[in-house]
C-alpha cells in the first residue's frame, strides 16, 4: 500500500454493519429460493470461507436445519496465473453429498472484475453439475470484466480502479472487524 | 524459487514446505472425482530420459498430464543419441520445438546442471535423477510421505531422525534426501559398510554410522536404498548374503524399531537383499504410497515452477 500522504484510509462497514449484511443475505437466499432444501454454500478462499460459515450459520438459526458447507479453492482455474508468480494452493472441501442437483450458493468477501467467479465456475463444472448456481458478495466495488452479476450484496462501494477495498474478519484475520477503502483522492 | 530444480540445495526450507503444502492440496484433488487441472494447458513438458526408469517417467508423466501439459517422450534408446548426437544438439532440438520444460534423467552426474545452465534452452530444467549426483524429486516425495505420517501433514520435519541405508556412495537418492531433510529440520543418518559410503561423508549434513543395529530403535523412519549392482564394478563387499545379514532390513530387525517408524524405499526393491519381503509388506512399510504420493509432489513442483510467469518465479541463479 502506497504510504502517500494524499490517500485516504476510510471505514465503510463496521463490524456490526457485517453482521446485518450477512444477515439480510441469510434472509435473501432463504426467501429466493423458498427455504433452505438443496442449498449448499461454498466460500472461496480465502476470506469467502468464514463469510460462508457465518451466512449458513445464520440461516440455521432461522430455519432450524444444518446447512452443507465448504471451500472451493480456484487457483488452478485462475486465467491470470501465467502473469504473476505461482500462488500457494488452498483447501477445497465439498461437503458430503456433492454438489449433484443441488442449489450451489458461492461466497467471497468482493466482486471486482468478476473473472474469480468465472474460474470458481470452471471449478465447479469438474467437480459436478448444480440445479443452479447463485453468488453471494460482501461487497460489490464494480469495474466488471465479464458478464457476471452478484445475486445477494451485503454492500455496493462505487470505487475507482487506483482505489483498494480490504475487508478485515475477527476470526479470520485476528483483527478488528471492518471493511476499508484505501487509496485516490479521499 | 528457483527456476530449474537441479538440485535439492535449489530449495530453502520455505520453498520445500511450499511444494510439499502444494502437494497436500493437489492430492485432495487427485483423490477426489477430478483427475485433471487446466493449469499447465498449452505448455509442453520433455521428458527426456537416457537411463531406464518406469515410476519416476510414469510420475511425472502422469503429474504433467493431469495439469493438461502436453507431454512428448524421449528415451534415448532409438533415438538420435543412439547415433552419437551431444547433449547440446538434443537441447537445441527440444528448444525449437518450442519445450517448456525439460524432465531430465541422464546417466551422467551434472547432466541436468549443464543444461540449466548453459543457455542451450530457455526451458525449466527438472532433475529425475543424474549419475550418482541426486534425484531432488524423490528426495520431496519422501519428505512429504514422512510428513504425512509423522507430521500431520504440515509444517516442517523438525525433530526427526531418518536412516539412510545402504549403497550411499551410488545413490542419488541419498544425497538430495540428505540435504533436504536438513534443510527441514530433521537428522539423516547415512548407514553403510565403509566401502559403500563417499569418502567425503563426514562433510555431509547430519550422521554416519556402520552398525544398522544400533541405529534402528532410535529413528522415526529408515530409508532402505537399492543395491546398484549395475554401478559397481568393484567388489564392495564379500557376498550378497553377507550384506543382507549385515544391512538387511528384516523382521527381526524391524521389532527393534519404534512402533510409528516407517520404512521407505524408493524402489526398485531387492526383495531379500536391502529388504526382506515381510518387512516391505508390512503394516509399517509406505512403499507403495511413495509412489502414489510421487504422482502428487510432481504435479506441484510442475506447477510451481511452470504455473507462473517465467522471469518473476526465479532466473536468480
Amino acid at each position: 500500500m502506497s504510504a502517500n500522504s494524499r490517500n485516504s484510509v476510510r471505514v465503510v462497514l463496521e463490524s456490526s454493519d457485517i453482521s446485518r449484511a450477512l444477515t439480510r443475505i441469510a434472509h435473501e437466499i432463504l426467501e429466493n429460493n423458498k427455504g433452505s432444501k438443496d442449498l449448499v454454500l461454498l466460500g472461496i478462499p480465502s476470506r469467502g470461507v468464514p463469510l460462508a460459515k457465518r451466512i449458513a450459520q445464520k440461516i440455521s438459526e432461522f430455519e432450524k436445519v444444518v446447512i452443507p458447507v465448504g471451500s472451493l479453492d480456484i487457483t488452478m482455474y485462475r486465467d491470470d496465473l501465467r502473469l504473476r508468480p505461482p500462488r500457494a494452493l488452498a483447501p477445497t472441501e465439498i461437503p458430503e453429498g456433492g454438489i449433484d442437483h443441488k442449489v450451489v450458493i458461492l461466497v467471497d468477501d468482493v466482486l471486482f472484475s468478476g473473472r474469480t467467479i468465472r474460474a470458481a465456475l470452471d471449478a465447479l463444472n469438474v467437480i459436478g453439475r448444480p440445479s443452479m448456481v447463485q453468488v453471494a458478495v460482501l461487497i460489490d466495488r464494480g469495474h466488471r470484466e465479464l458478464p457476471i452479476k452478484a445475486d445477494y450484496v451485503g454492500k455496493n462501494i462505487p470505487t475507482s480502479l487506483i482505489e483498494t477495498v480490504q475487508v478485515t474478519l475477527a476470526d479470520f484475520d485476528d483483527a478488528s472487524e471492518n471493511v476499508t477503502l484505501f487509496g485516490g483522492e479521499g | 524459487m528457483k527456476k530449474h530444480l537441479v538440485s535439492a540445495n535449489d530449495l530453502t526450507k520455505d520453498d520445500a514446505v511450499l511444494v510439499l503444502d502444494t502437494a497436500k492440496e493437489l492430492a485432495a484433488i487427485s483423490d477426489g472425482l477430478v483427475k485433471k487441472l487446466p493449469t499447465l494447458r498449452g505448455r509442453t513438458v520433455v521428458n527426456l530420459f537416457f537411463e531406464d526408469s518406469t515410476r519416476t517417467r510414469i510420475s511425472f508423466e502422469a503429474a504433467s498430464k493431469r495439469l493438461s501439459a502436453d507431454v512428448i517422450n524421449f528415451s534415448a534408446k532409438g533415438s538420435s543419441v543412439s547415433k552419437g548426437e551431444s547433449l547440446k544438439d538434443t537441447a537445441q532440438t527440444l528448444q525449437s520445438m518450442g519445450a517448456d520444460a525439460v524432465v531430465i534423467r541422464h546417466g551422467s552426474s551434472g547432466a541436468p546442471h549443464l543444461l540449466a545452465t548453459r543457455n542451450w534452452i530457455n526451458a525449466v530444467v527438472i532433475n529425475a535423477g543424474d549419475g550418482t549426483h541426486e534425484h531432488p524429486t524423490q528426495a520431496l516425495l519422501d519428505a512429504y510421505t514422512i510428513r504425512k505420517h509423522l507430521r500431520n501433514n504440515t509444517g516442517d520435519l523438525s525433530g526427526l531422525r531418518v536412516a539412510i541405508v545402504g549403497d550411499i556412495l551410488h545413490s542419488r537418492v541419498a544425497r538430495s534426501n540428505a540435504i533436504l531433510l536438513k534443510t527441514l529440520g530433521a537428522t539423516p543418518i547415512m548407514v553403510a559398510p565403509p566401502t559403500l559410503l563417499p569418502v567425503g561423508i563426514k562433510d555431509w549434513s547430519g550422521e554416519y554410522s556402520y552398525n544398522l543395529d544400533e541405529v534402528l530403535p532410535e529413528v522415526d523412519a529408515v530409508m532402505m536404498l537399492r543395491v546398484q549392482q549395475e554401478r559397481m564394478n568393484d567388489a564392495y563387499f564379500p557376498t550378497a548374503r553377507e550384506y543382507a545379514r549385515n544391512f538387511g532390513l528384516n523382521i527381526r530387525r524391524q521389532k527393534t524399531m519404534q512402533k510409528h517408524a516407517l520404512v521407505l524405499h524408493p524402489g526398485p526393491m531387492n526383495r531379500g537383499m536391502e529388504i526382506t519381503a515381510e518387512v516391505a509388506d508390512s503394516a509399517n512399510s509406505v512403499v507403495i504410497e511413495q509412489v502414489a504420493n510421487g504422482v502428487s509432489v510432481r504435479m506441484a513442483v510442475l506447477y510451481l515452477l511452470l504455473g507462473g510467469t517465467n522471469n518473476e518465479t526465479g532466473d536468480k541463479n
